[in-house]
């Protein structure tokens, strides 16, 4: 029978078919685990006397709580500090591989799983945390759960798990100068709205998404989740396989042939069926930003603040009212009028090397504006370090940000990097819910290229704004040459 | 997860509908990294009202819940249901249950039960009338039995057979492990193991450098 890719993925993990209506028992190949969603799960399996099934198919890092600055010193933050030590602990205990602050491979768990070659096509992957969808860019179906789901895969390396329904989401055609992954993705939200993925596993297909380097399609996978959705997947090809090829964790020679000639399989068949279809040409979408406090409350950079009063729809004219009364925002303003007191590059969406590369091509040489604190987090330590080894960083400090150590950081200010009451800022993470980068803050999501845009000129720009030296090129390529005996690569 | 058949102990009228997850345990006491320990957490606001009826001695070390009905809506927080298990409780008795806390307190092991408004209403006046009587809930019969008032509980069939059981969602899949063993049997050798770790080589990671303060714009946040 002709399959989708999540299908296919779904079939291949079933220990036991669920009878009578009751759930499929689906296997997990990749569990990961950060301090905030685990402590309970494992104080779970030291009550029932229970130990972690699959050590090694587990791996534990700290992102959420991890300060950017001063990471040599003890955790300030007290609940943060226990969380922290808490995984330590429990991971010494139950025997599960931990990457810790100050340590190579630390950072946010959604960076750590790609760049040791854990996360493959084809495998189940999970974490207790929503934004596990950016695995799916690598054809896993990979989704978030909850802390007592976490302890079921630690005790049984199983999950039961509903059935889902699927949905195709087609870009189609070539993405202008200036727009990004980031842009699609916003795009979609704002097309399908925050709970169009409501039940779904997405599948983003068309030439634009295979145009996409493997780094990019993790943007858009990580944030199927604003769509409601549980999962985001991309058949894997040639980008993913060149992309895996070598990790520390990817397979080896024969077992390398096998698994590759196992993930070409792992497509939707031409006559598979989708119980949804979404068609996007790649032509329209510009530069997005959202204006709102969710993320499908985006517009192009070149429109206007919405206007309350010209909504038909009831639900959606009272939701735009209140977001443009918390943001601070006047319905008619033109986007690009609006001032921003802080730019933040970084998260699990767009803090990788990519797109650390397309901003310092953008800011080189350049001075941020004086009313703008520019906060640039890598999403690892390993991130961090490539960019350090290719001078990214300086080009930052000279342009007058700060470079920080990798986390989470303020894309939900867990840690203390966080917005003042009132403070607005462009930034290239996922979430734009009220107070979520701190109390009473304002977010505008924006792409890395965006965010360097308006952290030149202090109101929300796109690259149309800005005169770069004739033949610059903005993708996430290196900007010199790399030397091959370069230690780090991420 | 404990097996429960039957359980016998002092009734607490709680004459509230609506009593919603923030009440149960507010959300400040979510930051915790221990899942029990949450019994002074429960009811929080409540219980600095002297007047709150777990603040009053007959009623104190009681087991079973008898509250107003849409016990549990809200938040889908799970530390609801600790907090009630921490605290003593081994039933709540309620008219209605909110979807998500009565699933959730089904998988630990905590009987949410419902009674009808009409059946609430006598069990109420007689533990209000005596405070200390004791209720019993049988979960064999499917009956809440308190002094000579003996009503009907509804709970659903899977349930009452997991809590008879007394198997959790893991107890419950591990009913299964031949079939984990089986599958995994099967997996492919490129799957990928974290263990033995294997890395890229290490290296050290120092802060990141200092920001000359002349950078950066003074800041009064």
């Amino acid at each position: 029978m002709a399959g989708t890719l999540a299908e296919k993925v779904w079939q291949a993990h079933v220990v036991r078919p669920g009878e009578n209506g009751a759930p499929d028992l689906l296997y997990i190949d990749l569990h990961l685990v950060h301090e905030v969603t685990s402590p309970q799960a494992f104080e779970g399996l030291r009550l029932a006397g229970r130990k972690v099934r699959r050590p090694d198919l587990t791996i534990a890092t700290e992102d959420h709580n991890t300060p950017t600055l001063d990471i040599d010193l003890p955790i300030a933050d007290a609940t943060s500090r226990t969380q922290i030590e808490t995984l330590r602990a429990n991971a010494a205990e139950f025997g599960v591989r931990i990457h810790s602050l100050g340590d190579a491979d630390q950072g946010i768990v959604h960076q750590v799983g790609p760049q040791l070659g854990l996360t493959m096509p084809g495998l189940t992957v999970v974490c207790g945390d929503s934004h596990t969808s950016t695995h799916g860019a690598f054809g896993a179906l990979a989704f978030g759960i909850g802390t007592s789901e976490v302890e079921h895969v630690l005790a049984t390396q199983t999950l039961p798990l509903a059935p889902f329904k699927t949905m195709a989401i087609t870009v189609e055609g070539e993405l202008p100068a200036g727009a990004t992954s980031k842009d699609i993705i916003l795009a979609i939200i704002a097309k399908i709205g925050t709970g169009g993925g409501q039940g779904y596993v997405l599948e983003y297909r068309g030439d634009a998404i295979r145009a996409l380097s493997m780094e990019a399609r993790m943007t858009v996978c990580n944030m199927s989740i604003e769509a409601g959705a549980r999962a985001g997947m991309i058949a894997p090809d040639e980008t993913t396989f060149a992309y895996l090829k070598g990790r520390p964790h990817a397979p080896e020679g024969a077992d390398w042939d096998a698994a590759v000639e196992y993930w070409k399989t792992l497509r939707s068949d031409d006559d598979a069926t989708y119980d949804a279809e979404v068609v996007l040409e790649a032509k329209d979408i510009e530069p997005y930003v959202t204006w709102g406090t969710n993320p499908g409350q985006g517009l192009p950079l070149s429109g206007n603040v919405p206007v309350p009063e010209e909504i038909a729809d009831e639900s959606t004219r009272i939701a735009a009212q209140r977001a443009i009364e918390y943001m601070g925002l006047t319905p008619g303003q033109p986007l690009r009028d609006i001032k921003v007191d802080t730019v933040f590059i970084g998260s699990c969406t767009n803090g990788r090397i990519e797109d650390l590369r397309s901003v310092a091509k953008v800011v080189k040489g350049r001075r941020k504006a004086d009313s703008v604190r520019v906060l640039v987090v890598p999403a690892s330590a390993r991130v961090r370090l490539q960019a350090e080894a290719e001078g990214l960083d300086r080009i930052f400090i000279d342009f007058g940000a700060e470079w920080r150590n990798a986390g989470c950081s303020m894309c939900l200010g867990m840690n203390p990097d966080q917005l003042a009451p009132g403070e607005r800022s462009a930034s290239t993470s996922n979430r734009n819910f009220e107070g979520r980068q701190g109390k009473g803050g304002r977010t505008h999501l924006v792409s890395p290229l965006v965010a360097a845009a308006t952290a030149i000129r202090g109101t929300l720009s796109s690259l149309a704004d800005i005169d770069l030296p004739e033949g610059t090129t903005v993708d996430g390529s290196p900007l010199a040459p790399l030397d091959p005996h370069l230690l780090v690569q991420v | 997860m404990e097996k429960f058949t039957q359980h016998t102990g002092i009734g607490v009228p709680l004459r509230r509908s609506n009593v919603d997850t923030d009440q149960i345990i507010p959300a400040v006491f979510l930051k915790r990294v221990t899942r029990t320990g949450f019994e002074d957490a429960l009811f929080y606001a409540w219980r600095n009202d002297p007047a709150f009826i777990l603040n009053q001695d007959a009623y104190k070390t009681g087991s079973v819940l008898v509250a107003g009905a849409d016990f549990g809506t809200g938040s889908s927080r799970e530390h609801a249901v600790w907090a009630l298990k921490d605290y003593g409780f081994r039933v709540v008795l309620s008219p209605r249950f909110a979807d998500i806390f009565r699933g959730n307190a089904g998988k630990q092991g905590l009987v949410a039960a419902t009674v009808s408004a009409e059946d609430i209403e006598l069990i109420w006046k007689i533990l209000e009338t005596r405070p200390g009587t004791e209720v019993t809930v049988d979960l064999v019969a499917r009956t809440a039995t308190c002094e000579d008032v003996v009503v009907p509980i509804g709970i659903d069939d899977y349930t009452r057979w997991r809590l008879l059981e007394g198997l959790d969602d893991i107890g419950l899949t591990l009913q299964h492990a031949d079939d984990i063993t089986a599958y995994e049997a099967t997996r492919e050798a490129w799957r990928p193991t974290t263990l033995p770790a294997k890395h890229l080589p290490s290296l050290p990671v120092q802060p990141a450098r200092p920001i000359p303060l002349t950078l950066g714009q003074t800041r009064t946040h």
